[in-house]
Order: C-alpha cells, then sequence, then structure tokens
C-alpha cells in the first residue's frame, strides 16, 4: 500500500510528496523500514528500493512483518540532482530531527523522523557523493557500538566502520534515531549519480539475511558472494585505523585503482598532473600497508580533496581482508 | 594599512585562490571583521569593502588607538563568489560549517583552519553573516548561547537589537560558536539583506561597526564632523529567537508583500497575499495574530506551503 507521509504545496499546481511503500503479511509485529535519497544525488539507494520492492511482493507468503520502503526523502533533489533541498541550499541530513514549528524544510525532516520513529530497524541507505567511490560499509557511531554491530553484521557488507562521535553528526537522521531508541544502521556504497548492480543486489541479499535474523523473513537468504559463492564476514574497523590521502596538490586525479584493494606501503595510488604543462605534480602514495575502501571517483581536485581512504589491519585480520577484497574485485 | 596573503592556493583553471587581510594600527589583536563566506552575500561585500575605506581614512587621521590592531577580511571565499554559487564550487561545501578548520583535511577545513589560524586571539570578532532562507532582517547582531556570549559589549554597536539562540548540534562548527569557545568575545551582524545591496541598513551597519570601534577604544578621537554624522545608537534590545512568533503560510503560490522587515504591524493586519498562479485569485491573506515589530521578512516570490514567511517581535515582549 501506497501512503505519502508528506503534501506539501509547491508554488505553481504541483506538491512535494514523500510517500512509502508499506508491504504487510503475517501475524508478526516487526517493522522495518528503508530509507534512502536523502541526498538528491545519491542513487545505489533506488535500486536497492525496487529489488526490495519487488522481491518481498513476489514472495510475500515469506514474510511477517511490514516491510516499509522510502525511495525518496528528497524528491526534489533527485529529480533536480542535487544533493541539498532545492530552494534552501540545505543538506537534509543535518537538521533531523527537525522541527515541526520551523521552516517547510524541518517540518518535512520532523514528518519523516517521528513516521519512523519507532521501527525495529531503519536502513539508511547512502552511496557516497559524486566525488568518491566507496566499498560496501556500515557506519556506526561509537556511542551506538554495543546496539548495531551484531546486526551489521548481518548486512554482508565488507566493511563496518565505528567511527568517532561527532557533534555535527547529532544531526543526522540515524542519530537522531538512535539516541530515542529507534534502531538505524548507515549503508554507504557506491558512488554517486550511479548505480552499481553488483553491489545493489548483494546488498538486498543481506538485507533479507538481516531481515530474517529478526524474525520478519521466513525465506532462504543467501549471502554468498554472487561470483565468488563466499560467505563473507565483515572487515571490522573501530578507532584510529584509517588513513586518509588528501591531496597536496590541485590538478587532476588519475588512477586505474578501484576501492575494495589490498595495497602496499608506498604503492602508487594515482598521480595529480597538470594538463596544461604535462607535469606530474605529486605521484600519491599508500602510507600503509591496507584495505583501501574509498578510492576518489572525480578527478578535479584542489590542495585537500579526499583522494583515498585506507584501512589499517592487523596479522589476525589478514585472511578475513584478502577474502573481502577477492570478492570486491 | 597593511594588506597581507592569509591563504593562497593553486587551481588547476583559474587564477589562485587567495584570501587577503587588510590590516589597520599595529599592536594588540583587538578587532577582527570577516566578511563572505558564501558567494551570494553581497551586501556584506560591500559593507566589507565600505569599513576597509573608512578604516583607511581613520588610519590617516591618526585615529587608530596607540598599541592596537584591527583586521578586515574582506572576503574568504571570492571564488564562489565569481561563479556565482552559494557554496564552494567544486564540492558544496560551506566554509562556515568547517571551523576551526583542519590544516590536513578537505580543501574547505583547509581553509577555514588557515582563516581560524590568524583571527583566533582577537578580543572582538565581527562576522558578516547570511541566514539559509532568503529574507530581509531589521539588522540586528546575533549570539549563539554558549554560556559564552558577551550580551553587554554587545550593545557597543548601537545596534536596535541583540538577538540570541540556543546552538543546534550542526551550528558547533560555525565561526560564531568557534570564536566564542577560544575566547573572542563573537558578534555576528545581520545587515538586513544577503544577495542585494541596501544602502540604507549596508551605511547603518558600517555605522555600527565604527561606533562599537569608539566604544572599545579601538579607534579614538572621532573628528567633529564625525561626531556629528555619527550616531550615538540605539539602547539595544535582547530577543530570545525562540520568543519570536512565526507567520506561516498555509497555501503556496505567489507571495505579494504588503508590509516589510522593520514595519510595525497590528494584531490582525495583512501582511502579504497569496495569489493563485494561474487565475489570480487570493488563496489566502496573511495576517499578523500579533502586534509588533516585523523582524523577518521571507522575500522570495514565490512560497511554498508551510514556508516560514514573517517572525514578528510581539509588542512588549
Amino acid at each position: 500500500m501506497i501512503k505519502t507521509i508528506v503534501s506539501t504545496a509547491l508554488p505553481v499546481a504541483e506538491r512535494l510528496l514523500i510517500r512509502k511503500n508499506v508491504i504487510s503479511n503475517g501475524k508478526g509485529k516487526g517493522r522495518f523500514c528503508i530509507v534512502t535519497g536523502t541526498h538528491g544525488d545519491e542513487l545505489e539507494g533506488q535500486m536497492v528500493c525496487y529489488e526490495m520492492a519487488r522481491l518481498v511482493q513476489k514472495h510475500i507468503d515469506q514474510l511477517d512483518g511490514t516491510v516499509e520502503i522510502y525511495p525518496a526523502l528528497n524528491p526534489l533533489g533527485i529529480d533536480t540532482i542535487q544533493r541539498g533541498v532545492p530552494n534552501f541550499d540545505l543538506d537534509m541530513n543535518r537538521i533531523f530531527p527537525g522541527n515541526e514549528h520551523g521552516t517547510m524544510v524541518e517540518q518535512t525532516a520532523f514528518a519523516i523522523y517521528k513516521d519512523l520513529k519507532g521501527a525495529d530497524m531503519v536502513l539508511d541507505i547512502h552511496s557516497s557523493n559524486l566525488y568518491l567511490r566507496e566499498s560496501p560499509q556500515v557506519r556506526i557511531n561509537v556511542l551506538n557500538e554495543e546496539e548495531l554491530v551484531p546486526y551489521a553484521k548481518h548486512l554482508g557488507v565488507d566493511f563496518v566502520w565505528v567511527h568517532d562521535a561527532a557533534t555535527v553528526l547529532e544531526a543526522t537522521l540515524a542519530h537522531s534515531l538512535n539516541s530515542t531508541g529507534t534502531r538505524c544502521l548507515v549503508v554507504e556504497m557506491g558512488v554517486g549519480q550511479r548505480i552499481n548492480h553488483r553491489m545493489c543486489c548483494h546488498l538486498v541479499k543481506g538485507i533479507f539475511n538481516l531481515m530474517k535474523e529478526m524474525g520478519i523473513w521466513n525465506g532462504e537468504t543467501d549471502l554468498t558472494d554472487m561470483e565468488t559463492g563466499e560467505l563473507l564476514e565483515p572487515i571490522f574497523c573501530k578507532g584510529d585505523r584509517v588513513a586518509f590521502l588528501n591531496a597536496e596538490c590541485s590538478g587532476v586525479f588519475l588512477t586505474e585503482m578501484r576501492s575494495g584493494k589490498i595495497v602496499d606501503k608506498g604503492q602508487s595510488i594515482g598521480q595529480i598532473v597538470n594538463p596544461l604543462t604535462g607535469e606530474i605534480l605529486s605521484d600519491v602514495k599508500s602510507p600503509i600497508d591496507g584495505f583501501l575502501f574509498t578510492i576518489r571517483a572525480y578527478p578535479i581536485v584542489y590542495e585537500g580533496s579526499l583522494m583515498a581512504r585506507i584501512f589499517q589491519y592487523n596479522a589476525e585480520e589478514t585472511e578475513i581482508v584478502k577474502a573481502v577484497s577477492a570478492a570486491e574485485q | 594599512m597593511r594588506k597581507e596573503i592569509l591563504f593562497k592556493m593553486k587551481s588547476t583553471y583559474r587564477d589562485d585562490f587567495c584570501i587577503e587581510g587588510y590590516w589597520f594600527g599595529s599592536g594588540e589583536k583587538t578587532a577582527c571583521i570577516v566578511g563572505p563566506m558564501r558567494g551570494d552575500e553581497v551586501q556584506q561585500q560591500y559593507i566589507c569593502s565600505q569599513i576597509v575605506k573608512a578604516l583607511q581614512e581613520r588610519e590617516s587621521s591618526g585615529e587608530i588607538a596607540d598599541g592596537k590592531s584591527i583586521l578586515v577580511i574582506p572576503s574568504c571565499n571570492p571564488f564562489s563568489m565569481n561563479v556565482g554559487r552559494r557554496f564552494w564550487a567544486m564540492d558544496s561545501t560551506d566554509i562556515n560549517r568547517m571551523f576551526p578548520g583542519y590544516d590536513q583535511g578537505e580543501t574547505t577545513q583547509r581553509i577555514a583552519a588557515a582563516v581560524f589560524k590568524h583571527i583566533e586571539g582577537f578580543k572582538y570578532g565581527m562576522q558578516l553573516a547570511s541566514f539559509y532562507v532568503p529574507g530581509e532582517f531589521v539588522p540586528h547582531v546575533r549570539m549563539l548561547s554558549t554560556g559564552y556570549e558577551d550580551l553587554e559589549t554587545a550593545r557597543l554597536f548601537g545596534f536596535p537589537y541583540i538577538t540570541t539562540r540556543k546552538p543546534l548540534p550542526f551550528d558547533t562548527t560555525l565561526l560564531n560558536y568557534n570564536w566564542q569557545i577560544w575566547n573572542t568575545s563573537s558578534f555576528s551582524i545581520y545587515a538586513g539583506l544577503t544577495d542585494r545591496i541596501a544602502p540604507t541598513t549596508s551605511g547603518q551597519t558600517v555605522d555600527a561597526v565604527m561606533r562599537f570601534l569608539y566604544n572599545t577604544q579601538t579607534l579614538v578621537s572621532p573628528r567633529a564632523d564625525e561626531l556629528a554624522t555619527l550616531s550615538p545608537g540605539f539602547n539595544s534590545a535582547y530577543i530570545d529567537e525562540d520568543s519570536l512568533t512565526a507567520v506561516v503560510a498555509h497555501h503556496a503560490g505567489v507571495y505579494v508583500r504588503r508590509r516589510f522587515a522593520g514595519d510595525f504591524v497590528a494584531p490582525g493586519e495583512v501582511l502579504a497575499h497569496i495569489i493563485h498562479p494561474y487565475n489570480g485569485s487570493v488563496l489566502e491573506e496573511v495576517r499578523s495574530d500579533t502586534g509588533g515589530l516585523i523582524f523577518f521578512s521571507h522575500h522570495r516570490p514565490m512560497v511554498f506551503q508551510n514556508a516560514m514567511l514573517y517572525r514578528i517581535k510581539a509588542n512588549g515582549k
């Protein structure tokens, strides 16, 4: 059943509509919500929503509870290829839980928050941005580690990253929900404005797997990688174990590197070049032995632009990292 | 006056990105004025140019107090203004959401870090700021309630109003917040408009900054002709922004304003009309529930349903 949770008049003969698809079956009380499209330039979640809506309805007898699919929290942003909310220059994921008496965007955020509150799980799917390509990962605020990591491990992503608490992130949808008793996992994968079918299909399997663990799905689930057939355990990262590679100068970043690769200390990640003079301005090298899970997708860089993130793993984690890397390639 | 390049960065396709600082006087870091961080802050750009001009004149006539220095940064983001973008054009990040900055981080974090390195440690900090909702304000000084806000010193501008508001999590990366945390008496100055130049409110704002500099003895001995033109200013009233009454659009459409920021209105008075965009019928007469001063007025010609159109300071509040 399609439900409209926000309907606000726009100036000329149109309404801003935020809709969800509510699919229920059986006697189960569990409620699993999939949300995406907060940032209008992130599209991986569109395929995940489509596949979930299709598969859940196709195998409705295996559902015991409710799945709610919200493909577009910022529909005007998606339609206009804008990350933020058009007309407001505002990142919607920095104004939660919103304000029912605030500006139109704050009211919208409040309506979304109120609608999601009380779910047994909210999965908030992001796909980086236009600039960076990410391995499939779940990001968890350290404050919610104990509560959320056990769930995240069932999603079949490559990487679970428990990051430090930052005050600025308190205005995200995930923080607003987690801090008020509704579990929310944030998935990051792929790159903005594109859809990676393989990543999306694998996440869909992971979602069914998690739903099964939560007693909402009765069907068989298969978390083996589509190409390698291997059952994957995610790499777990906590603390100060990620190296950030920022551009030391402006230029064009050329790389053939892909995310999900093991790199050696000193290995070239790419080069920053000057197209006018033909010079190599910077040879970008890995500062550590590690697992590269973020790589720049948009080639133009300014001094400081992020080009890569590399996880420094230890000897005990080698086998897991190798397995994840093999599955990604 | 001494001009200094505070930050310089090479660009592959454009001229070098430079942030310039204009120093007046010498000695204790007393007053710092920071101009636009966003590319649409045109009024703020104009005001900064007028402040630099006014300080040049005062320095020539020996009015900078001995042992005190003033820094004006007329723009932290000329690149965005030159291409008509509000935020950093490459990645749409907001420099004013990156403080105190990080010199090993992303581009706008580095810009913020470089700016903050130069402006940290001033006794008084003034930022010519803008609001994300398009509209007009009564010119005022705004502060975040961090526990470090300096309301008494804010009165020295002589603006009619000083507002405070509780910071949200997102606000901890603003310049105003970080300046306060690092022991600068910090003031965000809202000069009425953002994307257009208004001669009246820009002039009032330049006067207020000069008044503040005289009142804090950063400038001394105004000339006799100046005394005659520089008004003593107002005995500022404090407003907690939560106490302002919001007037919201119940319909979307073409928005025709009848009353403007700075106007006093009576209870029930019509403030605006919202017109059907196709047939011209009046969808809504926007009225004020309360009598008072229009502190903020939305000014784009088309409005969404639920848009905040006015914020009113009720009489007696």
